[in-house]
């Protein structure tokens, strides 16, 4: 028998409310499988299991707010005898997609209030009603929604912890831009690439030639990661951001990479993620090249050890063999941690990075 | 589709993508992307929904044809009598 715990999802993370059991004991569970549905300050998050076997017992209550490592299920492994199930009264909470939007834009705690909705499901009207008699915040917590304080929360143990170095390079997005440009003439609308594919793509090549940046710094030292998986800074409507990881970039095409990006965006952005998008990252991209925005000084989201930052792209003019031209360009920086690597190690990554980007 | 119909499937869509916008304010001529604060990517999944609801598709080459309300509707007007007049030819 074992337990089946709150997993951390992510540095900053100490708690979570459970909200949905997606099994009921005597049920066959494998690796990989979603099951339960748990709310945290990054909005509602699919949690899966990582072992094969039987539920025995649903300990978590929905509702319940847990700490990480809480035991929420006990899960007989594959081959152990069963021993009588209890089946716990499970019901399951139910709250309006516009609900939960305008909660998390006000800052109310779902776990907090009581539906009205058919059902008992929670709508507009409740969360608002909930705004407007809060229950007593602490002074900390007062007036900041929960996704900026785990933005918060993991932004200060970066900069506390993590000696940053940072580098940038120009790269000449020309060709790669070209590329693409004939790319999307020959498709239909609905399989278009985006010019972020062709960065993440780029990203994971690179870090296939400098593997020192893609991994954790735990336990006093640089744990480097076999698989490249990129959390991908998505900006939320309304404000804050969401860095799901897209799992194994090196070994997808561009048009996995593009689907990876249909299905996570928009479950970003109505608060459906999974356990394993939020834990797994071992790199974070951050692109805000559709704004003015020309360089991204980034802030490494621990415990990984680098984060990549793309600007715009905009023309300029560009001297070349003794040539001046005009050339679609970027700029592409690197934030690393000094305590995993070296600005030797950086200025190669960029340097593959610029090399993916010529021939994409 | 008429001229209104075709207005109206690009409103739609626009409140699929941006449902706290409110649209009734919203400046026909005004660059659709910045006032509705769109990415690439809402931008994108408009496009696909607009095509399927008016039958255009948007070329990317002529995405600076599509950028307010007003060049928007004009665009895909013209584009949808250009189908039907090769329809019927």
């Amino acid at each position: 028998m074992s337990d089946f715990t709150m997993p951390s999802l992510g540095a900053d993370m100490a708690a979570a409310t459970m909200m949905r059991w997606r099994v009921k004991p005597g049920d066959g569970v494998k690796r990989g499988d979603v099951v339960a549905e748990v709310e945290t300050d990054k909005g509602l998050i699919e949690i899966e299991i990582f072992e094969d076997g039987t539920v025995e017992e649903l300990v978590a209550g929905i509702g319940e707010k847990l700490p990480v490592g809480a035991v929420l299920a006990r899960i007989r492994e594959s081959g152990t005898a069963p021993l009588p199930a209890v089946i716990p009264a499970v019901q399951r909470r139910r709250v309006s997609p516009l609900a939960r939007k305008i909660a998390a834009e006000l800052g109310v705690e779902l776990s907090g209030i009581e539906g009205s909705g058919p059902g008992g499901a929670i709508e507009k009207a409740d969360v608002e009603r909930a705004a407007s008699h809060p229950v007593e915040a602490s002074a900390e917590e007062a007036g900041t929604a929960p996704l900026r304080r785990a933005i918060a929360a993991a932004m200060e143990k970066s900069n506390r912890e993590i000696p940053h170095y940072h580098l940038d390079a120009t790269i000449d997005m020309t060709s790669a831009l070209a590329w693409l440009a004939r790319e999307n003439e020959l498709r239909v609308i609905q399989a278009r690439l985006l010019p972020a594919v062709l960065l993440l793509k780029a990203v994971a090549g690179a870090l296939r030639v400098e593997p020192d940046l893609n991994g954790v710094w735990r336990d006093g030292r640089l744990q480097r990661s076999e698989r490249i998986h990129i959390n991908f800074a998505i900006a939320l409507r309304g404000g804050g951001l969401i860095t799901p990881a897209i799992h194994d970039v090196d070994r997808k095409s561009h048009d996995e990479i593009m689907a990876d990006l249909n299905d996570l965006v928009p479950r970003v952005r109505a608060g459906r993620l999974r356990s394993s998008e939020l834990t797994e990252g071992t790199i974070t991209v951050t692109h805000l090249g559709e704004s003015v925005v020309e360089r991204v000084w980034g802030v490494i989201y621990p415990p990984q050890v680098a984060i990549v930052g793309f600007g715009r792209v905009a023309e300029q003019p560009w001297a070349e063999n003794g040539m001046l031209g005009v050339r679609q360009v970027l700029c592409a920086t690197l934030a690393g941690d000094h305590r995993a690597s070296d600005g030797r190690v950086g200025a190669r990554f960029l340097d593959a990075l610029n090399q993916q980007l010529q021939k994409p | 589709m008429t001229d209104s119909e075709i207005r109206d499937a690009i409103l739609d869509g626009l409140a699929r993508i941006a449902p706290e916008a409110d649209l009734a304010s919203l400046d026909p001529k005004a660059n659709l992307r910045a006032a509705l604060d769109l990415d690439s990517f809402d931008f994108l999944r408009f496009l696909i929904e607009l095509g399927e609801a008016t039958g255009v598709e948007v070329p990317e080459a002529d995405y600076g044809c599509v950028t307010t309300l007003e060049t928007m509707s004009e665009y895909i007007t013209k584009a949808a009598r250009g189908r039907g007049q090769r329809g019927r030819d």
